[in-house]
């Protein structure tokens, strides 16, 4: 077959237009062009949204990039970063960059973005100014937050709040100076501005409103600024974010057609027939952008074009916006209010919760919607507008959110996915509608929520819509989940329901063993499916498995946490959280000999000693055994803590003896393997100062006895407990707990925490084994206590007699 | 000047193990794979310095204990999508003693 020669493609501008657009042109004609991309920063195309989590220390610079170097080398695409072009040179249609590297095109694409607004000031210019607009931004106010200096940011729009709130995530204390009397004025009205204004404050920010910014102070570097009312504000860092203005230079000295933006018609090209432009250097009819929903659907139009496709149409999308900044909610759309009579505005205000929501409508119909505090139905609302769906029939309950306004609702964050249009849009950042995942997750076999991730990017940005993604693939893959669940890893394509299957039907009894029988790809595993095989198998052969150390993540392996500097720490059991002037006496001595350099109380109601160096273990345990103190496994995926409260021993309120309790549970479940951390906690009455309500299991005692309740989670997603049982006595408490237990370690996938096992299979199915079956419950606590004689050995204390030395000392030393 | 220096046997190191050696240019991290092969490699993940001696070794990678990047034993090479490396040092086997081509200078060892 004789290929037709390639055309040259040059993209200059390596940022999220130009490399979405050059993805959607491979998508549709991979063999089309020769691509050379030009970039002015010296990284491979990131995520620029997410600066402000890199900013705020959510996300590290290495998490953020999109496209690696060796997807340019996959797609051979010529990335030459860190070398701007210069010059365009429109009829010899060559390009030059700064290197002096001159490429001819046949198609160029000018993707150059825009430049941060600076506005005339005297002082501009000293060190210590700074915008916020790429990782040298960044880099450059992280510097200034490491040396504890002050900042102040010009700007108390989107950009200039998620830089405040950054810098103060990482200690600097920070001023907001804003040229209006309320946050956000495009996209909030007063109301909502206040509240936002409101909790930052109460988070450590100080604003400086109706601030006109007069000039920066200071010689040798900024000193702070002064107000055109007198007022001044110190400061080391001065962020200027004020807004932002299309990059055009290039094309004007190049002569194109130039308004605000770099003008571009419907199929996103230029007033040169071989120039097109996407991002937000363009201007199309009269609209700049700023934001990137509209820029992903300039990248589909541009590419068509330059597929060969003239028909494609660029039409702007309708704009919503969130401000991301960890625990405020902020949502708004369309109009912030009434414009005149025939607008009517609906608001609902909760002051006592900090929830504020206006929605505005006309003719009947959405138009704009405002949310603070509370913006679980923002998606539901922006969808409503986009459609210009009928509203009138529940005007008068829509503003409670989706979930009141009609009844059918079932997915999670207020969205009804069964009932949502093919065509709504999930996915704001990356303008992915509902319709485009269902058929990725159909068409490819799609099981988990980083699949779609990779073949959709919906929620591949910012984030905020991951559980509406999660809800559709639940919805979509809903019966057949486990058939179809995904392998355990790349060694092998059966789930881990099924291997667990396997290992017991065909009495699989080693790690070699499961691995041959079942055609594991790779012999000796990996890092993934090695860690779940090991405990798999001493969950099902307790008496017979010797586990694996090299299969276990360090933590585990050596019975310490590992932290970031590569030093460890250690937390001794504290039975129910209870201790003794004698071993507290103990923990002082071994920090005060190892001279460890913190001692801090726990969440989990015990001592840690952090910084310890590895070959410094064996010691401190020795130390701390010789107190009666063992391991809190701390760092294992096993029984962690038990906390309790005072209960009746001293409590007014008490009922039972909730501390007495909880150390019979913890000396009943210490030492066990679990599929992923177990913590117990025992109250003593409702008032539930253990927090029982949030742990895998918990116990709240009550004049008549004792509930167990199973399920919850404090930590990531926040999960209250399912009711189990109320039983009499204590005795069943150690029953019933020992069976749920022994279930969970028998049933849930590694790394499976009880709260999303508890959600999977139901607390019905529970129940039925627990409460309803009598024998099946006393069989499952029998099963626990047996593994739990072969758990039950303090692995601090075999360490002191030498088990594992290897571990702890170096091989040699080479001087 | 370089020279090639017993630093121990191959049995001093668990099968998909590692151990340490301190070194006048830092600590090296010696691996045995599961058919008996060694690797070293100087011991800082090329992401943010974790040891990379603590993490799960297979095939002929181990992956950092921190951060879960996946390195190439034998060029110290990160995985894609991460960009890095770890500087590899040479080591041979003779006899089951472990040799590795290090500045020379004085050698103690320990048990
Ligand atoms: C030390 C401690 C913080 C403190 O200073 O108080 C802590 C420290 C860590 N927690 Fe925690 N958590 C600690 C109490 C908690 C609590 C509070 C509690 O237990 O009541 C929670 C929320 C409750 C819960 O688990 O539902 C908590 C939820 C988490 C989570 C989220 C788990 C989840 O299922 O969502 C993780 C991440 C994970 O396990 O994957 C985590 C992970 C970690 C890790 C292991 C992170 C890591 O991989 O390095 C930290 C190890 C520190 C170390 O080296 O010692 N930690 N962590 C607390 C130790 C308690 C103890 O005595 O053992
Ligand atoms: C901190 C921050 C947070 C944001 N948060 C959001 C958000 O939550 N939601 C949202 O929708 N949008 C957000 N945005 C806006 C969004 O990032 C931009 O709309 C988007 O990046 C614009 O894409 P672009 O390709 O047009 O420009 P860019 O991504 O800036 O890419 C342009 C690239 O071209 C390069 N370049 C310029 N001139 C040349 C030259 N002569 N030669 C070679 N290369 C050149 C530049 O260095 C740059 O890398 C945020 C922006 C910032 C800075
Ligand atoms: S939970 Fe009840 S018993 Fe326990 S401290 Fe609180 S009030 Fe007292
Ligand atoms: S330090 Fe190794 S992965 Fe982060």
């Amino acid at each position: 077959m004789n290929a037709l020669p390639r055309q040259k493609l040059v993209v200059v501008g390596n940022g999220m237009a130009g490399m979405r657009t050059v993805e959607e042109l491979l998508a549709i004609a991979p063999a089309r062009f020769d691509i050379t991309v030009f970039g002015a920063e010296p990284h491979p195309n990131y995520n620029r949204i997410m600066l402000s989590s890199v900013l705020a220390g959510e996300k590290a610079v290495d998490d953020i990039i999109i496209n690696s170097r060796d997807w340019y080398d996959e797609n051979h695409i010529a990335l030459h970063a860190g070398d701007p072009v210069v010059a365009v040179d429109p009829v010899a249609k060559t390009v030059t960059a700064a290197s002096g590297l001159v490429v001819p095109y046949d198609r160029l694409l000018l993707a150059t973005g825009s430049k941060p607004l600076m506005p005339p000031l005297p002082g501009l210019d000293l060190p210590g100014v700074v915008a916020f607009r790429d990782i040298a931004d960044v880099e450059r106010m992280l510097a200034a937050a490491e040396a504890g200096q002050r900042a102040v940011v010009i700007g108390g729009g989107l950009l200039g709040l998620e830089a405040a709130w950054g810098l103060r995530r990482r200690g600097m204390p920070v001023a907001v100076v804003h040229l209006m009397d309320t946050l956000m004025e495009r996209q909030l009205d007063v109301e909502a501005g206040h509240l936002l204004q409101k909790d930052l404050t109460e988070r450590g920010l100080h604003f400086f409103m109706g601030g006109q910014t007069e000039e920066v102070m200071g010689t040798e570097r900024a000193e702070g600024l002064k107000l055109a009312d007198g007022r001044e504000v110190p400061a080391d860092l001065v962020v200027v974010a004020i807004g932002i203005r299309p990059n055009v230079d290039l094309a004007k000295a190049a002569g194109l057609e130039v308004n605000r933006g770099i003008v571009v018609g419907d199929g996103m090209r230029t007033s040169d027939s071989s120039i097109y432009s996407v991002g937000e250097c363009v201007e199309h009819r009269g609209q700049v952008f700023g934001l990137v929903a509209p820029l992903w659907e300039q990248a589909k139009v541009a590419a068509a074009h330059l597929a060969g496709n003239a028909d494609a149409i660029y039409v702007t999308p309708a704009l919503s916006t969130r401000l991301k900044i960890t625990g405020i909610d902020v949502f708004s759309a369309g109009r912030l209010a009434a414009q005149d009579e025939a607008d009517e505005e609906l608001i609902y205000r909760d002051s006592a919760k900090g929830i504020y929501k206006k929605l505005v409508l006309r003719d009947g119909k959405l138009v704009g919607a405002v949310m603070y505090g509370d913006v679980a139905d923002g998606n539901w609302y922006f969808q409503l507008m986009r459609e210009a769906a009928d509203v009138a029939e529940m005007r008068d309950r829509m503003i409670f959110g989706q979930a009141y306004a009609d009844h059918a609702c079932k997915g999670k964050g207020g969205m009804d996915v069964a009932a949502m249009a093919d065509d709504a849009q999930v996915c704001g950042c990356n303008g992915v509608s509902k319709g485009a995942i269902v058929k990725a997750i159909t068409e490819k076999g799609l099981t988990s929520l980083d699949e779609v991730k990779a073949h959709t990017k919906a929620s591949a940005s910012c984030g905020q819509c991951a559980s509406v993604v999660q809800a559709i693939l639940a919805h979509v893959t809903g019966e057949v989940v486990e058939a179809k669940a995904a392998g355990m890893c790349g060694c092998t394509d059966l789930s881990h329901d099924q291997v667990r299957r396997e290992i017991v039907a065909q009495d699989l009894k080693t790690m070699d063993d499961v691995r041959a029988a079942l055609g594991w790809r790779h012999a000796d595993g990996c890092a993934k499916c090695r860690p779940a095989l090991n405990y798999y198998l001493i969950c099902a052969w307790p008496a017979e498995y010797v586990d694996d150390n090299q299969s276990r993540f360090i933590n585990e392996r050596v019975h310490a946490n590992i932290q970031k500097d590569g030093t460890y720490s250690v937390i001794p059991r504290m039975w129910g959280g209870v201790t003794t002037p004698a071993e507290l006496r103990a923990i002082a001595d071994v920090a005060d000999k190892f001279a460890i350099p913190t001692v801090k109380v726990t969440g989990g109601q015990r001592i840690d000693l952090l910084g310890v160096r590895k070959e410094q273990l064996p010691a401190v345990w020795a130390d701390l055994n010789k107190a009666g103190l063992v391991s809190g496994h701390g760092y294992a995926k096993g029984l962690r803590t038990v906390k309790t409260c005072v209960g009746s021993e001293w409590c007014r309120f008490g009922t039972q003896d909730s501390t007495g309790l909880g150390i019979k549970l913890e000396r009943m479940m210490w030492g066990s393997w679990t599929p992923h951390k177990v913590k117990l906690a025992v109250s003593g009455c409702p008032r539930n100062c253990a927090e029982a309500t949030i742990k895998d299991i918990g116990i709240i005692c009550v004049e008549a006895g004792y509930d167990i309740v199973v399920g919850g989670n404090g930590g990531i997603e926040l999960r209250g407990t399912d009711h189990l049982a109320r039983v009499a006595t204590e005795a069943e408490v150690l029953e019933y707990s020992g069976a749920v237990m022994q279930i969970y370690r028998e049933e849930a996938r590694y790394l499976e925490r009880m709260a999303p096992w508890v959600e999977r299979v139901g607390i019905e199915s529970i129940k039925k084994r627990v409460v309803d079956d009598a024998a099946g419950r006393a069989a499952a606590h029998a099963r626990f206590l047996f593994s739990q004689a072969y758990a039950q050995i303090d692995p601090w204390a075999e360490r002191v007699k030498g088990l594992d030395a290897h571990e702890f000392n170096a091989l040699a030393e080479v001087e | 000047m370089k020279d090639w220096i017993r630093i121990g046997a191959l049995s001093d190191i668990p099968r998909l193990g590692a151990r340490t050696i301190e070194t006048a240019q830092g600590q090296v991290a010696v691996f045995r794979t599961k058919d008996d092969e060694v690797f070293a490699l100087f011991n800082r993940c090329p992401h943010k310095g974790g040891p990379l001696s603590e993490g799960i070794v297979s095939g002929k990678v181990v992956v950092c204990p921190l951060h879960s990047w996946t390195i190439d034993l034998a060029t110290g090479e990160a995985t894609a999508p991460d960009e890095g490396c770890t500087r590899p040092v040479e080591s041979r086997l003779a006899d089951g003693e472990i040799f590795l081509l290090l500045e020379r200078g004085r050698k103690v060892a320990h048990g």
